[in-house]
């Protein structure tokens, strides 16, 4: 074998490696989601849907998705919006103190979700608010505020501000100069942050464990369904978990790239 | 305010810290003018500008338009409108919608906006191209949409920062002469930001030349080419020999290159232009002595000498075709009016 045989086989092992390490267990969950057995070990056999139709009639299941849809959604708007309002704000006004804000807005990312589940499981547990879908989508936004933030603020740059004092130059009030110039010319930005903040709550465990209670939300009710044994039904509520998130990240790629192909200044 | 209005600033000053980026500048522009305001870059012209338009507010002074205090008035309520140097165009917006965009937030019904939009196109050559996207377009259509969305709100002042910058010289030349033309049909006052003194010169009625945040000069081109009032007018405006002067009598001065004649009243300097070195007497010139010419360039249409004579060194300009060789030594004439004192 050659040298030149070898550098090209070596990384292409390795990342082979890599790959399979990553996906194996991903594909296994998705093949035995179809397998006909009470168990789900090898070796296969089916296919059968059978699984699907059982978790697709498990009102466990059905009222958690919708659960988990409506703090996805809620959490992920409000935290975009947020984001937007503190970003622009950030961006466009000389504030003292303003790197220290921005370190604030930023700082959630660098905390683990189980301090921040825990603060807010004890913060609110002796109030007004006791364990429920709102403290999950509160913990939510907490979560994701930082991460649209960042998204976002760096939409907000010279050449966004020169669009605004165009604006405002041609006789726009603030109102209108918000609504017919910034939000579109950072829409593209929005959908995006909205798309990702979406994903993360759609699978997020550990705030939702800690807080919500009496409704849970998908993720904790696959995890319960687990402790009473290993079943296919399991691997068919992951594989449609799954499907969800990666059809979520299809569209925020898709959101990326059509943007730097439409405009390649941007 | 479609009505031609005059413009007046009055002892404005800037300040930056503790740099004055405008020092107490003061300028009538009649309306109806084409106004170029050159200067090398970090002079304050932009700065300036950004006064006339309300994004930057004056330290001190007064800006007025057609007699109304505008000092502290916000751009969207002003007379004026700006052609940005990167145009600031919305990406998000169709070239239609862009130009449209000024009549859309006053509210103008919308078969009139399509109407005048249609109109301000085709007044940038560019009918027909409303549908399309931003980013279709190219730098020059750019310059026009640009144009056209800051005319079609019919500013009594339209504010134009370095708004051929980004073209190439083709371009340029044939946006100039665009731009020149427009602003004869429209009546209206321009007011144009440039470090291109060949463009100054090609499209303005009157040059101010600014400074280190002051006026250096103001006229018409062809005065100031031709009687800079400052050394630096003399040297940013195209190419000058200066030579320290001291007057013997009216209209002449002893300069290193003996009494010669010279225009203006009083200065310890003249400017002596390329082309006022001539290499053949004609009526009235004056003998400067001989010229040793140490470098010639061939420009296309002119060849650019220098040469010295004695130790002074001297700027000329000929015909190619009749350009002197390195090394030659030929007698050299001032050309009449050729010798222009410099007040400062």
């Amino acid at each position: 074998m050659g040298a030149s045989a070898q550098r090209v086989l070596i990384p292409t092992l390795l990342i082979g490696a890599m790959f399979i390490f990553i996906y194996l267990p991903v594909a296994t969950l998705v093949v035995f989601s179809f397998h006909d057995g009470r168990v789900p070990v090898p070796p296969f056999k089916g296919p059968t849907l059978d699984w699907y139709v059982r978790i697709l009639a498990n009102p466990k299941v059905t009222g958690a998705t919708m659960n988990s849809i409506l703090v996805g959604v809620v959490s992920s708007a409000v935290a975009v919006a947020l984001a937007t309002l503190a970003a622009w704000g950030l961006a466009r006004h000389r504030i003292p103190g303003r790197r220290l804000v921005e370190a604030l807005i930023l700082l959630p990312l660098a905390v683990s979700y189980l301090v921040i589940g825990v603060g807010l499981m004890v913060a609110y547990s002796s109030g007004f608010l006791g364990k429920s879908l709102v403290l999950v989508g509160i913990g939510h936004v907490v979560l994701n505020l930082p991460l649209a933030f960042a998204i976002i603020y760096v939409q907000f740059d010279r050449e966004q501000a020169k669009l605004e004092i165009a604006a405002r130059d041609l006789g726009a009030t603030e109102a209108q100069v918000f609504f017919r110039v910034t939000l579109p010319s950072v829409r593209v930005a929005l959908i995006a942050a909205f798309v990702l903040c979406f994903t993360f709550s759609w699978d997020e465990f550990i705030v939702a464990y800690l807080l919500s209670g009496f409704d849970p939300t998908l993720p904790i009710v696959i995890f319960s369904l687990l402790r009473t044994g290993l079943d296919p039904q399991t691997n068919a509520a992951g594989t449609l978990v799954f499907l969800v998130s990666i059809v979520a990240a299809i569209i925020f790629e898709l959101i990326r790239i059509r943007k730097t192909t439409r405009d390649p200044a941007l | 305010m479609t009505q031609p209005s005059d413009l007046a600033l009055e002892d404005v000053s800037k300040l930056f810290g503790l740099q004055r980026a405008v020092d107490q500048v003061s300028l009538r522009i009649e309306a109806g003018n084409y106004v170029v305001l050159l200067g090398p870059s970090g002079s304050g012209k932009t700065t300036l500008l950004s006064i006339l338009g309300g994004f930057t507010a004056p330290t001190a002074g007064r800006v007025t338009i057609g007699g109304a205090d505008m000092t502290l008035t916000q751009p969207a309520k002003r007379p004026t409108a700006t052609v940005f140097q990167d145009y600031a165009l919305f990406p998000h917006m169709s070239v239609a919608e862009n130009v449209g965009f000024g009549l859309s937030v006053r509210g103008v019904a919308k078969p009139e906006i399509a109407a005048r939009v249609n109109a301000a196109l085709a007044l940038v050559d560019l009918a027909g191209f409303g549908a399309r996207a931003i980013s279709a377009a190219s730098g020059g259509q750019r310059q026009r949409i640009a144009l056209a969305r800051a005319l079609v709100i019919e500013p009594a002042i339209l504010l134009l920062d370095e708004p051929l910058g980004a073209l190439d010289l083709h371009l340029r030349r044939q946006m100039q002469d665009e731009l020149r033309a427009i602003q004869r049909r429209e009546g209206r006052t321009f007011v144009h930001v440039t470090h291109d003194q060949e463009e100054a010169m090609a499209i303005a009625d009157t040059i101010v030349i600014i400074n280190n945040g002051k006026i250096e000069d103001e006229g018409s081109p062809s005065r100031i080419y031709w009687r800079p009032r400052t050394r630096f007018s003399a040297s940013f405006m195209g190419e000058s020999t200066i030579l320290s002067a001291k007057q013997t009598e009216a209209g002449m001065a002893e300069t290193p290159l003996g009494n010669l004649p010279v225009v203006g009243l009083y200065g310890a300097h003249v400017a002596i232009r390329p082309e006022s070195v001539l290499f053949e007497p004609a009526g009235n010139s004056t003998l400067l002595g001989t010229l040793s010419i140490t470098e010639a360039t061939f420009q296309g249409s002119f060849a650019r000498l220098k040469g010295r004579i004695g130790q002074t060194e001297i700027s000329a300009k000929v015909d190619p075709r009749r350009a002197p060789p390195v090394g030659a030594s030929l007698p050299a004439f001032l050309a009449p009016d050729g010798a222009v004192l410099l007040t400062e």
